[in-house]
């Protein structure tokens, strides 16, 4: 029965070198036929959230490999490579092979509820540990006019097996970075897989760099985005998932890489997109999910309190970035000042000393300045990155409120057309009656089959959420750890300095007599 | 609060001479008004009491000064500069202003600010009472202005004072504060200097004077955007404490950004004391120099004039004793000028050099002590996190 309702594209597919047990929910009925869907009509209950992961396996182990046989059959061709180890296709609900269908299945079992071994399941795969490091270099300015660009290098050194080579670079201008990261949010977002957004446009501050503005300004802009970009790269090979998406390998090696027109801020696309955004803000209004797990209502409140505080934080550090640029200034025009002083003092000793102070002053400020940008680089663009990660992560459990409500859609239609069915029997003359009879069968055949895969699909996107989260919680703790180090030993760096620096001034001050 | 007292150190010239001490001992601050207890200690007999205290305020001091200013006898001292008037302005608009914004912080967040604000407030009163008492004490520690009998009545006279004040205001009528405004143009204009020793005194002093009157802003400036960082930790250690709830690594971190911001409040204030106040001080003492030779350079005018009112006496064989004698008082009287002047000025020099020295010492050794501070701090932190 085709899924009319997916929207997943067709590369799907390359989903079969990951996971075992959990692409297997979500699959593109491409070669589902016929039967499993009366088995499973029994098994769904008309829950309105997805069932308890509980209920579904501990209480009833026949369901358990009920599900099993409907796992095999709705494998597509290229699946069964997977599943040769696995169940085989001849298998009949009454013999209790546990043992064969249980190790995988009590695999994802344990995943869900432990949410532990994202790295477990990296490790199943017999892949390589996570050894790969982009750096985003080299801005260089292609063209001119209005239609300039940057063009940044993009290399990576990687030991792992899934590149051709150890290390490559390729050339990337921004919209191509804008493009992936489009091709992988429609991918992946709505099936619950956290993208890392990619950094933000600027008109105003590409004008600049287009119309060949050398100043400190456009360079600072030229910087904050290659930061950014490189920072937006590696948090993406950071997901096992994305990683190995074709996309994300094309980007980073081949060397031609077709133009991503579509994300230009005022296309015909770019409006589409924020029409659609616009739509979704409401739609997300309207929806009354019935959450029957606390454990995403509890993650919801806690990334809603989360936003708030990272966003404070961001401001509060903004700030300081400021202030400092604003101390780094003023020290510099006081050390000025003071050199003025210093000559216009008549007493040798004490004209000196001013001298010396207006150095040391000097240098001072260059140190202010410095710990300005370790400020910005290091603590205010980690904050800056995790409020739009937020957003993406709010997204995802919008997702699931979105395909929570299909699957509803689904049911109640289903509802309304057994209803119809029902009510058949008393209406319509005798020799009509056997086609409509048949027509509605059909019809509720179809939506049988489609509230099955609504309920999948809901189970299988709360699932991947869980998942996701608790990986992207692991992440944020340990990014922020390194980061939070990192800044803080930028800090000890400058106080040894202005240690250093006072201390060759004092023997000066004490000169003077 | 070892950095208040420290504000001495601005003139140390301050001679402890148990014969007449003066201190404030304390003070009220009442809405715009300052009232201060003006305490003296005294085994002069020309003090009817050995030990007593009066209530000043702030025009009380501004009287004495202006009256020690027009005191013809005192024009070849340099009179100490006249404390500035109590601000309150800035922490107060501050405090203002905390308090519009007071919904958006938490409540930690407000009380710090608050307590930082009440700091700085008291930070400015302190700093008030000091400079009104290192004016007093400067006067009670020069030879010839301790003598003077209005800084007697100042100090001891137990009405108020400002019936007196009154009074002298009209006698005098700020005739000497009309001509200031002209003073540098008479100084630079120049009498024709008769004096190689004077000559230079007045280059460097009108120079000296605009340069360290930008060094002093520039440093408030500084210290200023100091105390903004200051702050900005406050905002930053109150939001990591509402994110410790759920979060391990903001827990460890919102103690160190506490400390780093008590730290830079150090920093902020010590380099105000050593360094703003320092400049500001002797922009003011140097002000008072120029004075003094604006003082000499008029008295040289008036010689002149005299010089050409005897000769016109002479022409005309019209009141020539008077001419005489007038031109005998003015050359006495800048001769006067020019001799005190010069002990003075030389004085002055050794005294601002002195005063540099030591504030500069101070400042340098706390600098490294707070930097100090600050990485044993911040190492602290980075273990911790580390082994973690």
């Amino acid at each position: 029965m085709a899924d009319t309702a997916r929207d997943a594209p067709p590369e799907q597919t390359d989903f079969h070198e990951l996971e075992d047990g959990e692409e297997l929910f979500p699959e593109p009925a491409t070669t589902q036929e016929s039967q499993p869907a009366s088995l499973a009509a029994e098994d769904i209950s008309t829950n309105s959230n997805g069932p308890k992961q509980d209920s579904l396996f501990d209480d009833d182990p026949e369901d358990l490999f009920a599900e099993a046989t409907e796992e095999v059959s709705l494998d597509s061709p290229e699946r069964d490579v997977l599943l040769s180890d696995g169940p085989s296709p001849a298998i009949t609900p009454i013999t209790p092979p546990t043992s064969v269908i249980t190790p995988r299945i009590g695999h994802t079992h344990d995943d869900m509820f432990t949410h532990s071994s994202f790295d477990e399941i990296e490790e199943e795969e017999g892949g390589d540990s996570f050894d790969i490091h982009i750096s985003v270099s080299d801005p260089e300015k292609v063209g001119d006019g209005m239609n300039a660009y940057m063009a940044y290098k993009v290399t990576t050194k990687t030991s792992m097996s899934l590149f051709k080579r150890s290390e490559f670079a390729v050339k990337r201008r921004f919209s191509d970075f804008l493009g992936l990261h489009s091709k992988l949010a429609s991918k992946y977002l709505h099936i619950g897989y956290i993208v890392p957004p990619a950094p933000e446009k600027s008109i105003v501050g590409m004008t600049k760099v287009k119309v060949g503005k050398e100043d400190q300004s456009s360079n600072e802009f030229v910087e904050k985005r290659r930061s950014a970009l490189e920072r937006y790269l590696m948090r993406t090979v950071k997901h096992p998932i994305l990683l190995k998406d074709p996309d994300v390998l094309q980007f980073l090696e081949s060397s031609e890489l077709p133009r991503a027109v579509s994300t230009q801020a005022l296309s015909s696309a770019g409006l589409l997109r924020m029409v659609n955004k616009a739509a979704d803000a409401v739609n997300k209004m309207t929806i009354k999910m019935n959450e029957s797990d606390a454990w995403f209502e509890e993650k919801q409140q806690h990334f809603e309190n989360l936003d708030v505080q990272l966003r404070k934080l961001h401001t509060s550090v903004e700030s300081l970035v400021c202030h400092r640029k604003e101390l780094s200034v003023n020290t510099a025009q006081f050390a000025k000042s003071a050199a003025m002083l210093g000559n216009s003092e008549d007493h040798t000793a004490l004209s000196r000393a001013l001298s010396q102070l207006a150095e040391v002053e000097e240098k001072i400020d260059q140190l202010h300045q410095d710990q300005a940008n370790a400020d910005f680089y290091l603590f205010s663009e980690l904050l800056g990155d995790y409020v739009r990660l937020l957003t993406a992560v709010k997204g995802v459990f919008d997702h699931r409120m979105k395909t929570w409500q299909k699957w509803q859609d689904s049911q109640m239609l289903l509802q309304k057309k057994r209803e119809a069915e029902a009510k058949l029997q008393f209406t319509n003359k005798p020799d009509k009656l056997q086609q409509a009879k048949d027509e509605i069968k059909e019809e509720i055949e179809e939506l049988e089959g489609k509230v099955q895969q609504g309920e999948r699909d809901f189970e299988q996107i709360s699932k991947t959420i869980r998942k996701e989260v608790s990986r992207f919680e692991k992440e944020r703790v340990k990014d922020f750890k390194t980061i939070i180090i990192k800044y803080l030993e930028s800090l000890v760096q400058t106080q040894q300095q202005l240690i250093k620096y006072w201390e060759a001034f004092l023997p000066e001050a004490k000169a003077i007599s | 609060m070892m950095a208040f007292s420290s504000l001495r150190s601005v003139s140390v010239d301050l001679n402890h001479d148990a014969s007449l001490l003066i201190d404030i001992p304390d003070a009220l601050c009442e809405r715009d008004k300052v009232k201060f207890t003006v305490h003296t200690k005294t085994t002069l007999s020309s003090f009817q009491k050995p030990d007593f205290s009066v209530p000043r305020q702030h025009e009380d001091f501004i009287w004495l000064h202006d009256t020690l200013v027009e005191t013809e006898d005192y024009a070849g001292l340099i009179i100490p500069p006249a404390p500035p008037k109590p601000d309150f302005d800035s922490p107060r608009e501050k405090m203002h202003k905390l308090g519009e914004g007071e919904a958006t912080m938490t409540k930690e967040e407000y009380t710090k600010m608050k307590q930082e604000l009440e700091a700085e407030y008291l930070a400015v009163f302190k700093k008030t009472v000091q400079v009104h008492e290192i004016f007093l004490q400067r006067l009670s520690s020069h030879p010839v202005l301790s003598k003077d009998r209005n800084f007697q009545i100042f100090l001891e006279y137990d009405q108020d004072l400002s019936v007196r004040r009154k009074n002298a205001k009209e006698m005098f009528g700020g005739f000497f504060k009309n001509m200031v405004k002209s003073a540098d143009e008479v100084l630079i204009s120049g009498v024709k200097e008769v004096d190689d020793f004077f000559e230079q005194e007045k280059t460097f002093l009108l120079d000296y004077y605009s340069k360290i009157k930008d060094s002093t802003a520039k440093a408030e400036k500084m210290t200023r955007a100091h105390k903004n960082i200051a702050d900005d930790y406050i905002h930053i250690s109150a939001t990591l404490n509402s994110l410790a709830a759920d979060d391990m690594t903001a827990n460890k971190n919102l103690n160190i950004i506490l400390s780093l911001q008590k730290v830079e409040g150090r920093v902020a204030s010590d380099q105000d004391l050593k360094l703003t106040e320092l400049l500001r001080y002797y922009m003011r003492d140097i002000q008072a120099a120029k004075d003094l030779l604006y003082r000499r350079a008029r008295a040289l005018a008036d010689y002149e004039n005299s010089n050409k009112a005897l000769d016109k006496a002479r022409l005309k064989s019209k009141d020539i004793p008077q001419a005489e004698e007038h031109q005998r008082q003015c050359l006495q009287k800048f001769d006067k000028l020019s001799e005190s002047g010069k002990k003075e000025l030389t004085s002055f020099k050794g005294r601002r050099v002195v005063a540099f020295r030591k504030n500069f010492i101070e400042m340098a050794e706390l600098e490294i002590k707070h930097a100090k501070n600050s990485v044993t701090l911040l190492q602290g932190c980075i273990e911790l996190l580390k082994s973690n």
